[in-house]
């Protein structure tokens, strides 16, 4: 985990009035500790996707929540999709056969 | 888009599954009647080979459709990558790249290893035609289209789908963890109880299943000071939903609180799962941890280390009074009994002596007779 002034190093292009911006929006939700924010890993990957969509891809302001929204909603599903898969995996095999067949079916 | 692909999750002696391979030049026919046997084995995707994995039967037929963007993957020239014209300006450059990469970035589509190696290559290229210099170089067969190909680290998706993600995923305005929840016993349900074909699987027609909650995973960050002596924090669990969380005095990095029945809901009446929160320590400003210890380095004055004294030293339950001995040198190691974490550990001060932050003219005169009368080698041990 790092700190807001490590981050803003880390990052090119990233200036802290931008960031503070994302923070109050909630597109990155870094800890708010006593020191001030605390940035993990997690945080840090996002800044860095949005700085790309805003910065590269000239993605609007307005259409980021849309975007951000609907990819979490993804990530969130693909979780749980993979929560749904080791569990039918940790299924007897004749089981896994049946879950199949319906899937496909 | 369709697209089958062979699951690299699946455990290995699962991945040896019987699977058809159709040439590139056949998409957008059908794939083979239901009930068609496939004996071909899964070999490696490359560009056109497409895989699908059945049960050794084809149960599923759908339409595979090329589209153009997928027809650039064996091409490697920049031009065709971008779908531009050699006398395209640089606008349409940009244009066509922006549509490209919008479409086909990574993070938008996670677990597309195909997406993820073509937006490589768009960027690549890119890079190679947005630069009137490579551009030129290029085009005049100076330099080729793969030379200047710069790796791109894409860590967001690594993330988001794991554990870290929760914290993404769990606020959603539209989509809480019961959402999901719902989705999935419904798909649960579903496969049970309905028709009388599937009754096999049900365990009965209208057997009531019960089944537990299942536990939630949540991540806590909590200021040092708390960790050691114990708090109160508020953990937010979704939009309008927060848990008071009582940290425990002396709870470690890393460490996993179970809340019972704080997780997700119970099916048929069963008990909720638990809520499990994982404790993250931010790091102190002058204190550091050890086990059950305290570690700080505390500044002294020069004055305070060759006369000893009574100094003020903060520990995590407030300052105290400590006595500094007479000579204490830098590095001398002072205790304080029962000062660590929830009263187990101790305070380890470690000294550290600090010269005024400016010269002093006194001190000089002073060091000056004094040194010429007094020589010592501190270096002794380290000469060579």
């Amino acid at each position: 985990m790092i700190a807001l002034e490590a981050l803003l190093r880390q990052v090119r292009g990233l200036d802290a009035a931008e960031l503070d911006q994302w923070i109050e929006a909630r597109w990155v939700r870094p800890d708010r500790v006593a020191s001030g924010y605390v940035f993990h890993e997690i945080d840090v990957a996002r800044v860095h996707l949005i700085v790309e969509l805003r910065h590269e891809l000239l993605v609007d302001a307005d259409a980021m929540p849309v975007i951000l929204n609907l990819l979490d909603q993804v990530y969130a599903l693909r979780n749980r999709l993979k929560s749904v898969a080791a569990a039918i995996e940790a299924l007897p095999p004749e089981t896994q056969v049946l879950i199949r067949e319906r899937l496909s079916g | 888009m369709w697209w089958p692909r062979a699951d690299r999750a699946m455990p290995r002696n699962e991945r040896r599954q019987v699977c058809w391979r159709e040439p590139l030049s056949n998409r957008g026919r059908l794939l083979p009647k239901d009930g068609t046997t496939l004996t071909e084995e899964l070999s490696p995707r490359n560009d056109n080979t497409l895989a699908t994995r059945t049960l050794g039967t084809c149960r599923k037929t759908a339409y595979i459709q090329a589209t153009s963007s997928e027809k650039n993957m064996a091409a490697r020239n920049p031009y065709e990558v971008l779908g531009v014209k050699k006398e395209a300006t640089a606008d349409d450059i940009r244009k066509a790249y922006r549509a490209l990469a919008k479409k086909h970035h990574p993070d938008l589509n996670p677990g597309n290893k195909q997406a993820e190696a073509l937006f490589k290559e768009i960027s690549a290229a890119y890079d190679l035609l947005s630069d009137a210099d490579k551009r030129a170089r290029f085009d005049r067969g100076e330099i080729d289209e793969a030379g200047n190909e710069k790796p791109r680290a894409y860590a967001y998706q690594d993330f988001a789908e794991g554990a870290p993600g929760a914290k993404y995923r769990t606020s959603q305005e539209n989509m809480s963890p019961e959402d999901l929840d719902d989705l999935f016993s419904f798909f649960g349900r579903g496969g049970f109880g309905q028709g009388s074909g599937g009754g096999r699987a049900g365990g009965g027609e209208g057997a009531t299943i019960r089944m537990r909650g299942g536990d939630r995973q949540y991540a806590l960050t909590v200021d040092f000071l708390d960790a050691v002596n114990g708090a109160k924090q508020r953990l937010e669990l979704a939009p309008g939903k927060s848990l008071d969380v009582t940290i425990p005095a002396g709870v470690r990095d890393g460490q996993v609180l179970r809340l019972s029945g704080q997780g997700g809901p119970g099916l048929g009446g069963a008990p909720a799962g638990d809520a499990l929160i994982e404790i993250r320590i931010a790091p102190h400003a002058w204190f550091r941890r050890e086990g059950d210890d305290i570690h700080l380095d505390l500044p002294v004055t020069l004055g305070e280390a060759v006369l000893g004294g009574r100094v003020t030293v903060p520990t995590p339950t407030g300052a105290v009074t400590m006595t500094v001995p007479p000579h204490s040198n830098t590095g001398t190691v002072l205790r304080l009994r029962d000062k660590g974490v929830a009263g187990k550990g101790d305070e380890l001060v470690t000294l550290k002596v600090v010269l005024p932050s400016e010269g002093d003219a006194e001190l000089d005169t002073f060091l000056k007779d004094w040194a010429a009368k007094h020589p010592y080698d501190p270096r002794k041990g380290i000469r060579t």
